[in-house]
Order: C-alpha cells, then structure tokens, then sequence
C-alpha cells in the first residue's frame, strides 16, 4: 500500500513538467516570462491566485489547529478571506493600471527609483524566502512521514526544491500560473470530498456533527480525561495577551495578504485592471468555500480521529491526511497527501517567481544598471539564475534547520512584514500627494525592521524550554519573551506607517507631488496601462 | 531629476506617454472629478464597514468569550455564526463592488477615449 502515495506523487511531477515543457516553448521575452504575456483569463487567474495563497499551512496548518485548539483555529480561516477585500477594494486594480511586473513600479513612478526598488526588493526577498522556509520544512517533513521508507527528510527537502527551479527556470509564469490552477483545483476536489465523508459519518446531520463537536474527549498532557467544547472561543487564545494576539493577527491578515509579493505579481499576468478585479472575485469565491470547509477538516479531526490518536501518529499537521486514512482508508490517505505535497510545490513555485522578479526587474534592471537591461534579455536571464541561488539557499537553510524545527512563526513573520512594509507604502504612494522618496524608504526600513524585531523578542523565538527539547526545536533564545505576543502586528504596522509618514514630512520633494498626478490618472483610469502581449 | 523621467522612458518605451500639462489636465477635469468622487462614494464606506465588522469579531471574542459562547442553534454558539457571517458578508461586499466598479469603468472609458483622441489627433 506504500506505494499508492508515490505514484500519485509521480502523476502530479510527470503532469507538472509536462505544463513546464509546454510553457517553455511559449515564453520568450520578458513579458512571457514574468507575467505569462498578460493573456491569463480572469477565472483562471482567480485559481491561480487561490492556489498560491492556500498553502500547506492553511490546509495541514488550519486543520491542526482547529483538531487541537477547535474554534479558535477557525478564527484564522475567517481571517484569511476577509483579507481579500483589502486586495479587492484598495491594491489590486490600481497595481495592474500603474505597473509592470512587481510592487515596486508603483512606488518608482513617481519616487525616485533607484533607493525605493532596492528597499522594496529587499523586503520582498525577505518575505519569499521565510515563507518559503517555512513551507520547504513542512514538505521535507512530511514527505518523510509519508514516504519514511523511501525518501530521507534531506532527499525530500532536495527533490521539492528542484522542482520548484525547474518550473521557475524553464516554465516561467506560465508554467508557475498553470501549476498553481491545478493544486487549486486538487485541493478544493480532495477538501470538498473529504467534507462530504465527515458529514456522512455524522448521517449528514449537522446537529449530530456540532453535537460531537460540543464534546471532543481527549487526554491532557498529565494523562487526565478532558471533555471541551471545542466550539467555544478561548482554547488557544487565553488571557491576558490572547485577546490582543487576536487583534494582532487579524490585523497582519487583512493589511499583510495585500503587501505579499507572490499575490500582487499574479495581478500583472492579466490582461486588465477588470480581469485582475474579475480574478480577485473568483479567489474570493474558491478561497472562502475552502476555509468553510475547514469546519469539517478541522471539526472532524477532533471528533473522529481525535486529538490524541493526531498526537502518536506525526502530530498535529497530519490532522487532515489522518482523517482522510480514518474516513475511506489508505488510497485516500494517499490521495489527500499528495494534495498536500502539490500544494507546497505549487506554492514555493509561486514564491521562487516572485523573488526572481523583483531581484531581477527592481534590483538587477533598474537599481545597479539605472533602467536598463545591458543586452536584450538580460532581464529574463539573471532571473532565471537567480531563481537557482534562492531555490539553492532555501534548500540549504531548510536542511539545516531539519525536520523538528519551529517554523511556523516565519508565516506569521511574512504576513508581518507584507503588512507592516510593504502595504503602508503602496497605499501611501497611490493615496497621498504628499508622499515621497524618504518616506517610502524610511516606511520600508522601519516596518522590516519592527516586524522582524518584535518577532525576535517573541513568545515564538524566545521561551524556556524544558531540557528535554533538543536541536532546532528549541526557542532561539532562552529568556522570557519580551514582547508577549505572537504577532507583532497590532505595533509593527502602525510604526511602518509612521516611519513612512514622518520620513514625508522631514523631507521635500516637489517632482513627487507634480507627478502624483499622473499616477493618480494611470492608476484609476488605466490609461496606458501594460498591454497583453502575442506569445 | 531630468534623469528620473529619462529612466521611466527607458524602461517602459511602450507605454503611453504623456506631458506634465497633459495628466494635470486629466486630473483636474470635470469626469475624472467624477470618477474619483464615484469611487470614493462606495469604496470608503464599504472599506470602513467590513474593517469593523471583521474587527467586531476577535474583539467580541477575545473579551467577551461568555457571551459569545451563548448557544443559538442546538450546539451552535454565538461566536461560531458570527465568523462564519464573515464569509458571506465579505462575498456580498465583493458582489457589490463588482456592480458599483462597472459604473467605474464606464466613468473611465470616457476619459480614456478622449484621452486617447487626443494623442492621435496630434
């Protein structure tokens, strides 16, 4: 039965190169190769941008969460699609009206290029490469749960992180995009089946499943018999910092999913600001379907397999693949963590391709050669060298860090500096005339700086641990944790606003002001906006 | 700074390009006015309302977790009918937007042809 997993993993690599192959012989060009010649359909973007943000910790993470922690795990799934308003209502359409191939053609507009694209690249790079960390950790590991016999968590970690260059390197955008589409659609078929037979183990009644819910049995860590009410708030987010920790990460989630690079760089592989806003809605839809349905991953985790079968048997991120095994055997099992196993390889693709681009487009292209690509093709060639360092230092890190170590804060320190960094300066920049360059480097600066900063001096980082936590599993620092909440948001943001409003009004720069204008028309209207292009 | 305008031009030789006279022109006219103000009408309101009905949801939550506990419907309480409220309230706002934003775009449409009349009668 062993084999059932692999081979399903080979169909989704064999199907994936194959898309590779063909894109290949469809991109050439800067155009293609970054933004898929703008020529994505707004429905197929729409799944591409639900696949790139439903990532292995939303569909292992949530899951667990919500199996261990019941309602308070839900709050996260809520929190991840009100975002998306945001995105919708604010950033979307004015970044594909105002820009080319990243976040920072809009600030460069009318700031001055060069210091605005090197902050903004470097917090962009920032924000890949933990998240994707984050998410090579989760693959190595779980590979090795499923696939223990074959693959060593090292080989696991190796094998994803080829992949994901040769999709970036070979397949460009479009090969990132159509990988992307199809995870999505693999995720929400196994997500909705595997809810399907949570309600028929309840005789699809939902008062017999919230009834089950109302009383989850398990063990606590002394060995005594405890019966909770897993749909009462309360059970992760406990007084006297839960409640802000709360407010805090709802406000990374709805300000942070707007700043993520590999959410924006989706908005320029259409061909217009109304497909992008046609793409927003139909992520909308998928997205939010997807984290209802966690009510069912998660809720029927705790009550059919149960929080302390989860606990002997790979922990809380087999909340899912557990039930799936418990529900309809082993094939499904196989099934719902090849799933998983896409999900993360669609994902680090999509993370790998947006840190090329702003590496090569920002940092290369205009920050070090002023606006100008040195030959023809330039532009397309150092990101695809570029793609083989970050894939190569992901792998490197994620291997040293191994499979026990605690990751999931860089997720958390993503949505931080998306949020903190990246979003205030954006919507300054398309907002305010008064805005200029020192304010978006001084926002940029302090909002990096602050998330990082207060995520150091964390509850995530610092702890005192027992000395039976060894390794990498171990807090980074073994002190009290200064700043008592796990999310730096709710202070993070407000200074990455503040270091951008006050670096405005210390400094004075009229070209700013005189070419808000222009932006102001481009973003809203559109007029010369960049064209979709023939292959 | 002469260089900075030079850099955009080099970077993006295809896109429409325009004099500082010309997009102050656009932005000051009468249907960009209107444009604008036709936004701001919708996206400022909706903007506040889903911020602080998607707030009301951790901060009823977190400080007021007895209340929120009171059951509704069989098992189901307060707090989980709330978040999942949320779903379908962020959804409604979406469909909203998308109608209010075709009125945009006929708003926009009109600015561009112009514009772009413009461009090509010279």
């Amino acid at each position: 039965m062993a084999n059932v997993p692999l081979i399903m993993f080979l169909v989704f690599i064999a199907v994936t190169l194959g898309i590779t192959y063909w894109a290949s012989k469809r991109s050439s060009g800067a155009n293609a190769y970054f933004a898929a010649s703008r020529q994505i359909k707004g429905w197929q973007n729409g799944i591409a941008v639900a696949g790139d943000y439903m990532s292995a910790a939303s569909f292992l993470g949530i899951a667990g969460i919500i199996a261990f922690q019941g309602y308070d795990g839900f709050l996260f799934s809520v929190g991840w699609l009100v975002a998306y308003l945001t995105v919708l209502l604010v950033i979307a359409e004015p970044l594909r009206n105002a820009g080319k191939y990243t976040m920072a053609d809009v600030l460069a507009y009318r700031l001055k290029p060069r210091p605005v694209r090197a902050m903004a690249s470097l917090s962009t790079l920032t924000v890949s490469t933990f998240y994707m960390i984050a998410q090579m950790v989760g693959a190595g590991a779980l590979v090795k749960l499923l696939l223990g016999g074959y693959v060593t968590y090292n080989k696991a970690v190796i094998s994803v992180g080829i992949l994901m260059i040769v999709y970036v390197v070979f397949g460009g955008m479009l090969a990132t995009t159509w990988v992307q589409i199809i995870k999505a659609i693999l995720l929400m078929a196994g997500t909705f089946l595997l809810s399907i037979l949570v309600m028929a183990h309840f005789h699809f009644s939902f008062g017999e499943f919230f009834g089950a819910i109302a009383h989850v049995t398990y063990h606590d860590p002394k060995g005594a018999t405890v019966v909770k009410d897993f749909l009462q708030p309360g059970l992760r987010y406990k007084p006297p910092y839960g409640p802000l920790d709360l407010i805090s990460l709802g406000l990374a989630l709805i300000f942070g999913t707007a700043g993520l690079p590999h959410i924006l760089v989706r908005f320029y592989t259409v061909p217009d600001a109304k497909t992008a806003r046609h793409s927003v809605v139909w992520a909308m839809v998928l997205i939010g379907s997807f984290y209802i349905m966690t009510t069912f991953l998660g809720f029927g985790a705790a009550t059919i397999v149960g929080p302390d079968f989860i606990r002997t048997h790979g922990g809380t991120n087999m909340s899912a693949p557990l039930l799936a095994n418990a529900l309809a055997g082993s094939v499904f099992f196989a099934f719902i963590s090849a799933i998983a196993f896409a999900t993360i390889l669609a994902v680090v693709a999509g993370l790998t391709i947006s840190a090329t681009t702003s590496f090569s487009h920002d940092f290369w292209t205009n920050v070090i050669h002023n606006g100008v690509e040195g030959k023809p093709g330039e532009e397309v060639l150092v990101a695809r060298i570029s793609a083989f360092v970050v894939g190569g230092v992901a792998i490197a890190i994620a291997i040293v860090l191994g499979p026990t170590a605690n990751v999931a804060f860089l997720v958390a320190l993503a949505f931080a500096v998306a949020a903190s960094a990246n979003l205030p300066v954006i919507v300054l920049s398309i907002f305010w005339r008064r805005f200029n360059t020192l304010g978006a480097v001084s926002g940029l600066t302090v909002g990096l700086l602050a998330s990082i900063g207060l995520i150091l001096v964390s509850p995530s980082l610092m702890a005192i641990d027992p000395p039976t936590v060894t390794g990498t599993a171990r807090h980074f620092i073994q002190a009290k944790a200064w700043f008592p909440l796990e999310n730096p948001g709710i202070l993070s943001i407000p200074l990455g606003f503040i270091g951008a409003i006050v670096g405005t009004l210390i400094s004075h720069e009229p070209t700013s002001q005189h070419k808000f204008n222009e932006l102001l028309v481009r973003s809203n209207t559109g007029l010369g906006a960049e064209k979709a292009t023939a292959h | 700074m002469a260089n900075a305008a030079k850099e955009v031009e080099v970077v993006q030789p295809k896109q429409y390009q325009a004099s500082q006279s010309t997009w102050d022109e656009i932005a000051e006219s009468k249907a960009f006015q209107d444009l604008m103000a036709t936004k701001k009408t919708f996206i400022v309101p909706a903007f506040i309302f889903f911020v602080v009905y998607y707030f009301a949801l951790p901060v009823l939550v977190g400080y007021a977790p007895q209340f929120m506990s009171t059951k509704v419907i069989g098992e189901v309480n307060l707090a989980y009918l709330f978040a999942l409220s949320q779903f379908f309230v962020a959804w409604i706002i979406a469909g909203l937007y998308v109608r209010a934003a075709n009125n945009f775009d006929r708003l926009a449409k009109d600015i561009l042809d112009k514009a772009e009349d413009a461009k090509g009668g010279k």
